[in-house]
């Protein structure tokens, strides 16, 4: 929505959003929890709040919505093949698209845990669902494997709901999930945040019965000794997320392995002319705000795109940006010198908790930026906004450098 | 006294230094902004959180909602004992008030999603 | 009591193509599973492969109905739309002095019957097969190895039994078998006690003691676990072909295959167990899976496992599937010891056993039997021209739930409502694959619940993901 909002602005009255669910918003509707919105709104407001502003502006732009349609693929001469209940199959032919499908989460057997594969086991976002949405408690006794948000909202939610979080365990040495959440969701009702443990084994045949939590260590490796079962009918998985670019793929995008979505450049434009990508399908974020102004800014590329057909300002002059030493990755990977804007918004996450250090973006060997940071964490996305007149025409290295 | 804690104000969740006398937050740093000051005076004094859950509909799934502003901490399961005993009439809109009163505590429960 | 021909005892894929070879007959059928779907146990995870034949002893029944199942597969695949590939398969050795272990294989493939087969070497193999390691020395080449949806060929082979007149009583579990003074035999269950002429027993990995209900003590299965891994479709170009290592004493050994729907399957281990009832994975199981399947096959793309599942194989204690008539109760029929080769095998188990079944009773050819078996229209394997008109036809085609297999609620509400529906979620996964594809039913579960819930007018809560 973000992005055919910034879209139309920008002078396209042709839109359409596509969307598979039978309303808009996403994820968001199932996020009935506060903490949204205080970057873009000023104001703290719930998922579907902060989605019910975005509906207001689509509507009052009059920007067209088809929901309940899925997109089968893309090709990368830009036609989409969409279905739907309503209309059947088509083939939409677009000058430009954004694709803004988000993610979806790590399942079970992605995370390799052994045991029986009883009733019981979901992933958070689909308790969540069942919970926000339909009304459904799935369970009474619950274990948390994870760390993430939605893994910490969800303790919250399911003892609101009056059930009994027994524990939640994080393999990583340090929480998945932003600090505020450990307070508010955790440390507020007493559930125990155990670091570096997982879970070893899950037992019951129809319905879960236990699993077994362990203490892991640097290596993620179970600590033998350290086994102990816990009773409970309900285990919910919170392992992270993984950008969903099955489409991307049809359209012959390029991803980068280190986030799971496309390659982009400064204006958000993949390695196939005409395709955008924003939000949790580009690198999975934190916080929405975020996302909703990436996704304007995708928006707005691909108005210019348009308006240009297809045709640059400039010339181009592209760098490349690389991760250094303890960054996993930057959002773009290029900069188009003569054709960006006059900054660039560089979005990394990095590799470990780092005290007391900086960001130092360098160009050609010398620190062109230098950002202190009291701490940096990988769950928590880094931002660093790249004037346009700091740059030359070098590549980028962004890493984490001493203390300054 | 030092109290750590940390600051829920909005997700950068700052580590706040709280120096505690007779009860009272006297001094307050590692905040970025006023957020954190408040936060730290309010956690010291009477610690408040907002509430966000569902209500039971008339003849539909459950309608989001949420305490418009913070209630005191020791009421949460109060307000949601409250906000499960209310069915809400539908079609509702956000921000339309479902309880006036939550638990006692002054603060209305309002609807956070348009449900026809 | 309605008194049956034949009472089939057991629902896998042995139990099931017994049932739909039998009711070409005019005779009453019905089987009977403790489970409330069929193909809920060794059937449902295995390997997935119609194997050529050469692994089995010459003279065997494992030989014998393996090849000759195999061979069935085309016809039985288009008849019954059961998806079947052969994607040929090669045992792979390391090692010179392991070459008179593939001549062996060459030896008994050719005894067994099985066509085609080839001697490669490494090299060849590699050409072949570019994904093999570089020290594979030589390998056995069979093309009529083949890879098969098992579920749906259980469910296809119930479906059209259950058109062509067999009935199927599940959640019914077996209890005790008498044979009466009157010649019949008396099965006693959960749901009260059935008659039959005939009791065909092909209870898996519970052969052994349905046996021992009705007759003397004279063999035992063990439960051989088998865990497997399976990956996302995006890295099913790992191989094309079915990998073997040469074989041991517990069995093939951990293969490395594209399956039926383009997914890689690694697998399995081989473990005797106690408890018939264990289908739990564990962590060095999964382990030694990963590092067995890489001795063969190079870059396994293990970050993109999806699942990781484990299986019971039924093993006899005889060395060969037990299918006979009893000595002493006349008209009990033990099917028993249906480890592999028993997937491939069961449709030529059960013509095997339909003889047998013909020493007691006489057998006559229906006139309106139906050989067809029509499955739910794929959507994904649909060009764009069929996929419009079916959704046009039936709009509920055109409502994507399960987006990472592309399945439409129209597949879902079918895979409910036809004959043997499914009641829960697993029983809708293996009919139209909603739920088995890279987010695990992450998605889709809440809505595929919804829809369960509401066709079958129970409460969401209800809707149980399995039995």
């Amino acid at each position: 929505m973000a992005a055919a909002i910034e879209a139309k602005k920008n002078g396209i009255d042709d839109i359409v959003i596509l969307e598979r669910d039978v309303q808009l918003g996403g994820i968001l509707n199932q996020c009935i929890h506060n903490g949204f919105g205080l970057h873009t709104f000023k104001e703290e407001l719930t998922g579907p709040e902060y989605a019910g502003r975005f509906m207001a502006e689509v509507k009052r732009l009059e920007i067209p919505v088809e929901t309940g349609c899925m997109v089968l693929s893309i090709s990368p001469e830009r036609e989409i093949t969409v279905v739907s209940r309503a209309q059947g199959l088509r083939v939409i032919k677009a000058d430009a698209i954004v694709l803004a499908m988000g993610c979806r989460e790590r399942p079970r057997g992605a995370l390799n845990i052994p045991g029986t594969r009883p009733q019981g086991i979901y992933t958070a976002g689909t308790a969540q669902k069942m919970v926000n949405c339909e009304g459904y408690m799935p369970g009474r006794e619950v274990v948390i494997l994870g760390s993430g948000d939605i893994g910490l909202i969800m303790a919250r939610r399911m003892t609101l709901e009056g059930a009994h979080v027994k524990v939640v365990a994080e393999l990583m040495p340090y929480s998945g999930g932003l600090k505020r959440n450990i307070v508010q969701c955790l440390d507020d009702y007493g559930i125990p945040l155990k670091l570096s443990h997982t879970v070893v084994d899950i037992r019951g045949k129809r319905r879960l019965e236990g699993v077994t939590i362990a203490q892991v260590d640097a290596r993620g490796v179970p600590v033998p000794g350290t086994e102990e079962d816990y009773a409970c009918d309900t285990l919910l998985l919170s392992c992270g997320l993984i950008p969903e670019n099955e489409l991307s793929l049809t359209a012959g995008v390029s991803i980068n392995r280190a986030t799971n979505g496309p390659f982009v450049d400064d204006a958000l434009e993949t390695d196939v002319p005409g395709v955008f990508a924003c939000g949790n399908v580009l690198h999975v974020h934190d916080l929405v705000d975020f996302v909703s102004e990436e996704a304007g800014r995708a928006g707005r590329s691909a108005a210019a795109y348009i308006r240009r057909q297809g045709q640059k300002a400039n010339a181009p002059k592209v760098i490349r940006v690389q991760p250094g030493d303890g960054v996993r990755y930057t959002v773009p990977s290029t900069i188009d010198l003569n054709n960006m804007d006059g900054e660039v918004h560089l979005r990394f996450r990095v590799r470990d908790v780092y005290k007391g250090r900086s960001i130092r973006v360098l160009a050609g060997g010398e620190a062109i930026v230098t950002k202190k940071r009291k701490i940096m964490v990988p769950s928590e996305m880094e931002d660093v906004v790249l004037k346009r007149d700091a740059l030359k025409d070098c590549d980028l290295t962004v890493e984490i450098g001493g203390g300054v | 006294m030092t109290r750590n804690m940390t600051c829920i104000g909005c997700p950068m969740g700052c580590d706040l230094i709280v120096e505690v006398e007779n009860g009272v937050a006297v001094s307050v740093t590692g905040n970025s902004c006023g957020i954190g000051k408040k936060y730290a005076e309010t956690e010291v004094a009477a610690p408040t959180r907002m509430v966000t859950s569902t209500a039971p509909s008339d003849g539909g799934g459950p309608v989001p909602v949420r305490t418009r502003v913070a209630v005191p901490k020791d009421k949460i399961f109060d307000v949601v004992a409250d906000i499960k005993a209310t069915v809400v009439k539908r079609p509702v809109a956000i921000g339309d008030v479902v309880i006036e009163d939550a638990a006692g505590t002054g603060v209305p429960v309002i609807a956070t999603k348009a449900v026809e | 009591m309605k008194i049956y021909d034949t009472i089939i005892v057991g629902a896998g894929v042995t139990g099931c193509c017994v049932a739909r070879e039998l009711s070409r007959y005019e005779q009453s059928v019905l089987v009977l599973d403790r489970e409330s779907d069929v193909c809920e146990g060794t059937s449902k995870a295995n390997s997935a492969i119609i194997h050529a034949g050469f692994d089995a002893v010459p003279g065997s029944l494992k030989a014998k109905l393996n090849v000759e199942g195999n061979a069935m597969m085309d016809a039985l695949s288009e008849q019954l739309d059961i998806p079947f590939r052969r994607n040929g398969a090669l045992v792979v050795c390391w090692r010179e002095e392991e070459l008179p272990v593939l001549r062996e294989l060459m030896e008994r493939g050719e005894c067994n019957g099985v066509p085609g087969m080839k001697l490669l070497t490494g090299d060849e193999a590699r050409e072949m097969e570019p994904g093999l390691q570089g020290d594979v020395y030589a390998a056995v080449y069979a093309p009529t190895s083949g890879v098969v949806c098992p579920f749906e060929m259980t469910i296809a082979f119930a479906e059209n039994a259950c058109v062509n007149g067999a009935q199927f009583s599940l959640s019914t579990e077996v209890q005790g078998i008498e044979k009466g003074a009157d010649g019949l035999l008396y099965v006693q269950t959960g749901r009260g006690e059935f008659a039959a002429r005939c009791v065909v027993n092909c209870a898996g990995v519970y052969a052994d003691k349905v046996h021992d209900m009705a007759c003397e003590h004279d063999f035992s299965i063990t439960a051989r676990k088998g865990e497997y891994m399976l990956l996302d479709r995006n890295a099913g170009q790992t191989v094309q072909r079915t990998i073997f290592q040469i074989p041991s004493a517990m069995g093939k050994g951990v293969l490395v295959t594209q399956t039926v729907h383009g997914n890689l399957l690694v697998g399995p281990t081989a473990t005797d167990i106690e408890d018939k009832e264990d289908l739990a994975t564990t962590r060095p199981k999964l382990e030694e899976v990963k590092r067995v399947a890489t001795l063969s096959v190079k870059d396994i793309p293990f970050n993109q496992v999806i699942t990781s599942f484990a299986g019971l194989r039924a093993t006899g204690d005889t060395g060969d599937f037990i299918i006979r008539q009893d000595d002493k109760v006349r008209g009990f029929i033990d099917v028993a010891g249906i480890e592999s080769p028993g997937l491939s095998s069961a449709p030529a188990i059960a013509r095997y056993v339909a003889r047998l079944v013909g020493e007691v009773l006489p057998l006559t050819e229906k006139a309106d039997f139906n050989p067809i078996r029509k499955g739910i229209p794929k959507l994904n394997q649909m060009d764009m021209e069929q996929r419009r008109r079916l959704i046009e036809q039936r709009p509920d085609y055109g409502q994507i739930i399960c987006r990472c297999e592309t399945i439409s609620e129209g597949e879902i509400l079918d895979s409910i409502r036809r004959p043997l529906g499914a009641t829960t979620l697993d029983g809708v996964k293996r009919r139209v694959r909603a739920g088995m594809g890279r987010c695990q039913a992450g998605f889709c579960s809440p809505r595929v619940i919804e829809i369960l819930a509401r066709e079958q007018s129970i409460a969401y809560g209800d809707v149980k993901k399995n039995g």
